[in-house]
């Protein structure tokens, strides 16, 4: 019997590499950033522009003066929140996608608050009670997706998603209904009063203070107590956390309660520090971008730091492009997108390497 | 000389940094059948799998009748002649037998399943199979899958035949009738490969011998001038002593007690049925079975993580009342003070998890300890430091991830880690699968140190010849009942082969 095979070796394989080090991962990593910022270049060099002007003018619009440091500072603070909440929820692997709408309740409250018992209450207190009750009810409403995870396995992502357009179509109902400022033409939330403002450090909002401290939080709760050990071992395998005696439904709600919370005191902060008023945007996606944070981070609390600080400049920077260049804003949200693909597609090159093939077949090694 | 069937010349895998397969080189000739010898991790499947096409080798040529060819996808390999049945069965479970066996084939015209059931037939016939080519895939037992495995490979007009490890899932009866087929292929002039570590195996049916270990070819022997023995040192290197210490039973106290066991699973199958027996201190109980006779649920229900009805009785060390732990979870188990231990069949989906490090897994069971919020990291990171030296772990620390680990040092680690607690009750799962045989030898030492300090064992095991070396008693579970509990010092391997199907007796007969 003969068999007619003229096949040839393929001409390129993808074949496992050896363990590598953290070192050259790190270095594989940064270099994704720097053909992400390639690839953004080429693009705005498409659009006209030259590159390397309007990547200074970002770096210039978002960092080399006091006002635009500190504009930049006030959308890193709300991003590393909303980042650090979602952080123990994506390390259960509970995708909570709905960081968005727990910022929002909290905000809401917070606005339920400053409206009508700001005069009543010494400011110290106010900002106390409104702090706290802003967690508990943003961590309520994590609760809710989790509860339903825990007793009936409900799909936490479309869940989650779900409960954030309807926080945010309570807000259009308060904004146009009983809380709409009499004295506007525009339907919309009155402004705080002055006493319900957050005080501020630097010309910041307190609200940076509290962020840095729960990083270093979330840092602890994380790697040094047994709930930040009971929440890595859910999410790796729900049989090993049974084994071991975990109370896994536990373990969840009470996670996504503390991710809620997190969430629902950005939200406080977004109201009372940065806004002034409530409106639909006041969670203005930072629960999602959130997400690329974490992502990137690999839920580390002080890389997040770095993370969110970074896609700060490239949000403020873009504002200053708009105007400079007359390149729409969203291009930033372009170079945000291709350096998150960037990243990602650099763990393939971590893991993996291409072989091509010899020159002759099954030539001598 | 007459060409070979398959030639393997200098096949080099590296998977990473691992070497899986280094320069090995082999014949694999006509009508005869060669046994591929080797511990786990020795490259056996790794090196069939360059040659059913699931691999690209490294380096290396394969001949097949004399040319050289390349392999670089399962068709190629169909294309060749070759057909290797792997351990995991690729079957779709919702379609027929007859419709597996065209499954993939670029056959012109519409599916025939008469003309199909024809061709079975005679395959069947020549070679003595018995198989229904209407019967659905998820009808069938174990053994009649790798039946339609075999004939799916034989109808796609295999001329060499790789089996991986066949009789792992099989009973005595049903391995020796498989063995009558291969010899059949055999006396047809087809080339059979056997995959296997079964040394008794290799003795009963192969021709010739190949042996690996750590990936190299290391001996090429005519079987019937070779022994057992000779063979073992081969596969691993030094010499090795092959027995189980078993001491007798003193004094055996009563620590479970299981009363009318039964449970049924989340898709109304009753997995479990009326489930009753003892188990004493200072005795190890085997539990034989085929795979997914109810071994899974009747330990996971003594250990609290399955939800059963009847009762499990405990009877603590100072002689006290017994508790009911039925319906307790494990937490409620261990707050309960009972020192109950269990080695998981999934050993890194249940019993670790694969990407903490060994210290991280140490306190799977012990994190809970204190009042503290803060978890105590010292304690275990101690245990870590303590099983690695204890049971030669091989780590480069015990910050590694536990995945990173081979399969006998994950073993160790686990086991390790139950036994540390000092268990009254101490269950393990296929404590062996998959273990080379001076890890699985240590497993045994280790689990009869725990016999003779007192603890009640329970062995759920496959291999028949352990069961019976090892156990005081064996318990032999069939379609989720008892059929029979036997002493391990009386009993042989066939009667207890032949109790893990006599429940299933009658349908067999009318099936044939």
């Amino acid at each position: 019997m003969t068999y007619e095979n003229v096949k040839k070796e393929p001409l390129i394989r993808v074949a496992k590499r050896p363990e590598v080090s953290p070192k050259k991962a790190m270095l594989i990593r940064f270099s994704s950033i720097l053909v992400a910022l390639l690839l953004g270049g080429l693009i705005i060099l498409a659009l006209g522009f030259n590159p390397l002007a309007v990547y200074r003018d970002i770096v210039k619009g978002s960092l080399l003066s006091g006002t635009a440091l500190k504009a930049t500072a006030k959308i890193a603070v709300p991003l590393l929140g909303a980042a650090l909440a979602i952080a123990p929820a994506f390390k259960m692997k509970f995708w909570n996608c709905g960081a968005e709408g727990q910022i929002t309740v909290g905000a809401i409250v917070s606005t339920y608050f400053a409206l009508n018992l700001v005069g009543d209450l010494p400011r110290p207190v106010f900002f106390v009670v409104t702090f706290i009750v802003s967690a508990i009810f943003g961590g309520l409403w994590g609760l809710i997706p989790a509860f339903f995870k825990a007793r009936w396995g409900t799909n936490e992502t479309l869940f989650t998603l779900m409960l954030n357009y309807i926080a945010i179509g309570f807000v259009k109902y308060l904004r146009i209904g009983p809380w709409m400022d009499k004295g506007q033409m525009f339907p919309k939330v009155p402004m705080f009063d002055k006493a319900a403002r957050l005080p501020e450090v630097f010309g910041v909002h307190i609200g940076w203070i509290i962020v840095l401290a729960l990083v270093i939080f979330i840092y602890i709760y994380m790697t040094r107590t047994k709930h930040g050990y009971e929440i890595a071992v859910v999410g790796e395998s729900i049989s090993t956390a049974r084994y071991s005696g975990m109370n896994v439904p536990k373990v969840i709600m009470r996670t996504m309660f503390l991710s809620g919370a997190i969430a629902g005191i950005v939200g406080w902060m977004l109201v009372c520090g940065t806004n002034y008023t409530l409106s639909d945007s006041t969670a203005n996606g930072y629960g999602f971008t959130a997400i690329v944070v974490a992502w990137l981070s690999k839920l580390n609390p002080f890389v997040m730091v770095l993370i969110s600080a970074f896609l700060a400049v490239l949000q403020k920077g873009s504002n200053t492009i708009q105007t400079n260049f007359g390149i729409p804003a969203s291009a930033s949200e372009v170079l945000t997108g291709l350096i998150l693909l960037c990243m990602l597609g650099s763990e393939f090159f971590i893991n993996y390497r291409f072989v091509f093939r010899k020159k002759t077949v099954g030539g001598d090694d | 000389m007459e060409t070979a069937a398959i030639q393997l010349k200098n096949l080099t895998k590296t998977f990473g940094s691992v070497v899986a397969n280094d320069r090995v080189s082999l014949e694999i000739r006509h009508g005869e059948i060669l046994a591929l010898l080797g511990e786990n991790g020795s490259g056996k499947t790794t090196l069939m799998n360059m040659l059913s096409g699931i691999y690209y080798p490294d380096g290396g040529e394969i001949f097949v009748n004399g040319k050289e060819v390349i392999i670089d996808n399962p068709r190629d390999a169909f294309d060749l002649g070759i057909g290797m049945i792997h351990q995991h069965f690729k079957l779709v479970d919702v379609l027929t037998a007859a419709e597996n066996m065209v499954l993939g084939l670029k056959e012109k015209g519409r599916l025939n399943t008469k003309a199909i059931g024809e061709k079975m037939r005679k395959i069947c016939e020549q070679y003595g199979f018995h198989i229904d080519p209407n019967k659905k895939i998820y009808e069938m037992s174990v053994s009649e899958k790798q039946t339609v495995e075999i004939v799916k490979m034989l109808y796609r007009g295999a001329e060499t035949l790789i089996l991986d490890e066949p009789t792992a899932v099989l009973t005595p009866q049903e391995t020796e009738k498989l063995f009558a087929i291969l010899r059949n292929m055999k006396k047809d002039g087809k080339a059979v490969v056997i995959i296997t570590h079964k040394l008794n195996e290799v003795m009963e049916l192969s021709d010739r011998v190949a042996v690996l270990r750590k990936g190299v070819h290391v001996g090429d022997l005519i079987t019937s001038e070779t022994n057992p023995q000779e063979l073992t040192n081969l596969m691993v290197g030094h010499s090795v002593t092959l027995n189980i210490d078993r001491t007798l039973c003193e004094n055996p106290v009563k620590k479970l007690e299981i009363k009318n066991l039964s449970c049924v699973s989340d898709d109304g199958v009753k997995v479990l049925d009326d489930i009753t027996f003892d188990a004493f201190g200072g005795e190890v109980l085997g539990i034989a079975g085929i795979s997914g006779c109810g071994q899974k649920e009747l330990l996971e229900g003594i250990a609290g993580l399955q939800k059963v009805s009847g009762s499990i009785k405990f009877y603590p060390e100072n002689g006290s009342e017994p508790e009911e732990i039925n319906g307790k979870s494990p937490m409620d188990i261990i707050n309960m003070g009972i020192s109950l231990s269990f080695v998981p069949e999934d050993r890194l989906g249940m019993g670790l998890i694969g990407n903490m490090d060994l210290a991280d897994n140490m306190m799977l069971r012990s994190y809970n300890k204190g009042r503290s919020p803060f978890a105590d990291r010292k304690a275990p990171a101690e245990l870590a430091e303590k099983v690695v030296d204890e049971l030669e772990v091989v780590t480069p620390g015990i910050n590694v991830p536990v995945r990173n680990l081979s399969g006998g040092n994950v073993q160790k680690i686990l086991v390790g880690r139950e036994i540390a607690s000092e268990p009254s009750v101490l269950m393990s799962a296929y404590a062996v699968r998959g273990l080379d045989i001076n890890t699985s030898y240590t497993i045994y030492n280790l689990m009869n140190e725990q016999k003779e300090r007192g603890a009640a064992v329970i062995y759920v095991g496959e291999d028949l010849d352990v069961l019976v070396e090892l156990c005081d008693r064996i318990l032999v579970l069939c379609d989720g009942k008892i059929s029979g509990i036997v002493d391990g010092r009386k009993t042989t391997k066939e009667e207890v082969g032949l109790l893990m199907t006599s429940l299933g007796g009658e349908k067999e007969a009318v099936s044939e």
